[in-house]
């Protein structure tokens, strides 16, 4: 991994809070739409299959951007535990990125189910119909959900540590804007 | 002179309850969406515990229509659909098809005579590699016209207080016209005696993309011989299953499927209502039964005939009810695979 100077690069900026925008979308229609009975259940599960889609080869995408371009340095006063935790949660984060979409394609595949997305697109089942393997995906993909929106909130957390406590310019780093560009000419 | 800097125990102090703020507020509103701060929403698992019997749910089956036996043949199109529909199944020609005959119980050891709501599951294949499932009951109406109302329905015949289901009639009259067949349609002594009707209104789109609100019915060619239910349990507790394997294995029984066009300003959101007799009826096809399979084999055991799954040309309309009935259905799936160590596959078959 190749260090990208003070921020990330501008294409790895949009992916994160594009993707941001859609995996918190994504979330709170998972958790809506299990818990509804109304006809905006349907829009709902629909919604839900593109975007996880959508997410998956966004994600990927991210995956080979970050391959290729890296990551800045992380601030070197930073405390071990902190910088530990922003590794692993990171590395969490990208696995349940690529990973609950594609449980969710597994889960729908052994439910025998045809997985139908947005203007008809229709994908193939990626595993035969299996009542074990239908419940082991859907308990993933349901305590995954829960674990995912755990981690954001950790890295939003994190973020606004580092944004208004620490201010060490991490935030900056995947800042949409760098506040930091905008002080520059009245330095 | 420049700006001193802010104390950094100060500013922090401000800025964690910031942070504490806005994360709580997202968890909060993470739970507001997943219904835990709404006890009264109506939820799917609401509903299956509902339907559940006293004795509590039989494992590893269908928590509703849990009943049933397996059946294959085809869909022969007669190409008269695709004035109606874009969907490939309209076009002429024969499509597989797999189904479930069932009977309205949440328990499978029911006996024939104790249920008066029997089924049908469909599911058709076409070569466009779409599928329309549909799953058709042999009322010509539905009970109530909610999903809501659906609910409360179940909670009232389930009650102990011997006045529920009175005060559930008062409050939704609605249900008076399902209670009349219910009490004066005679009951048949086959599933090849009897109409089954999606109940449910759908939107159609044909090839111009002109819409047409439809219901839709397999109408029997074998006539029907009028039972008493009494002379039905005298036949055995199984006999609707026993008789469709012996009728089929004689021959490959049909039904006609009609579909029923709304005139503009019928109302397509409430199936506890039919519409005027004089609708145009356009027959579409035929589906032929080949072939019965004892559902714990059988090819419809792993299928939710989940009334939303339609090919491009087929959509839902404003009726509320195939949306719950498919929420409710995927719940029920979710369970019944999590628990199909208790509805075990017999020894000869070959799948796990």
């Amino acid at each position: 991994m190749t260090g990208i100077g003070q921020r990330f690069t501008p294409l790895q900026r949009l992916l994160h809070w594009l993707m941001a925008f859609c995996i918190l979308a994504m979330l709170f229609i998972g958790v809506g739409m299990v818990s509804t009975v109304t006809p905006k259940y349907l829009p709902l599960v629909s919604i839900h299959k593109s975007l996880g889609i959508a997410i998956l080869v966004l994600a990927l995408i991210r995956l080979a951007v970050r391959l290729r371009y890296g990551a800045p340095m992380l601030p070197a006063d930073l405390p071990e535990p902190m910088r530990l935790a922003a590794h692993l949660s990171h590395y969490a984060l990208y696995i349940l990125m690529i990973g609950m979409p594609l449980i969710g394609w597994a889960m729908l595949s052994t439910a025998a189910y045809p997985i139908v997305l947005y203007g008809g697109v229709r994908l193939p089942a990626i595993l035969p119909q299996s009542d074990s393997l239908h419940s082991l995906l859907w308990n993933a993909h349901f305590y995954l959900a829960f674990l995912f929106f755990a981690l954001i909130l950790m890295h939003f957390a994190a973020a606004l540590f580092h944004a208004l406590v620490r201010r060490d310019g991490v935030f900056d780093t995947m800042a949409p804007v760098s506040s930091r560009d905008e002080l520059t000419p009245a330095e | 002179m420049p700006e001193p800097r802010r104390l950094p125990a100060r500013s922090a102090f401000g800025s964690l309850v910031i942070i504490f703020v806005v994360i709580a507020g997202s968890a909060a509103a993470f739970a507001y969406t997943a219904g835990w701060f709404s006890p009264r929403r109506l939820t799917p698992d609401k509903m299956v515990d509902a339907l559940a019997p006293p004795t509590g749910a039989a494992l590893g089956h269908r928590r509703n229509h849990a009943k049933g036996i397996c059946f294959t043949g085809v869909f022969e199109s007669n190409g008269s659909g695709s004035t109606l529909s874009q969907a490939q199944v309209f076009a002429r020609g024969q499509y597989p098809a797999l189904g479930r005959f069932n009977l309205g119980t949440p328990n499978p050891n029911a006996p024939d005579s104790t249920v008066r709501v029997r089924g049908l599951g469909l599911q058709i294949s076409t070569p466009d590699g779409q599928e329309w499932r549909a799953a058709m009951i042999n009322p010509p109406v539905f009970p109530v016209s909610t999903p809501q109302a659906f609910h409360e329905l179940l909670l009232a015949a389930a009650s102990k207080d011997p006045n529920a289901m009175k005060a559930f009639a008062g409050a939704h009259p609605e249900i008076a016209t399902f209670g009349a067949w219910d009490k004066s349609a005679p009951w048949t002594g086959s599933y090849a005696e009897d109409r089954f009707n999606s109940l449910n209104a759908f939107i159609f789109v044909d090839h111009s993309g002109a819409e047409h609100a439809v219901r839709w019915s397999l109408l029997p060619a074998v006539q029907a011989v009028p039972i008493s239910p009494d002379d039905l349990a005298k036949r055995g507790p199984d006999f609707l299953q026993q008789e469709i394997v012996d009728r089929v294995g004689r021959g490959p029984l049909h039904w006609t499927m009609v579909v029923t066009v709304a005139n503009p300003g019928d109302s397509t959101a409430d199936p506890s209502k039919a519409w005027p007799e004089d609708r145009r009826t356009v027959e579409v096809g035929t589906l032929t039964v080949k072939q019965i399979e004892a559902e714990a084999d059988g090819p419809c055991r792993d299928i939710n005939f989940d009334p939303t799954v339609l090919p491009a040309g087929i959509r839902v309309s404003d009726d509320p009810f195939p949306a719950a009935r498919s929420s409710v259905y995927a719940k029920s799936y979710d369970l019944r695979t999590a628990e199909s160590k208790d509805y075990p596959r017999t020894a000869k078959s070959t799948k796990p």
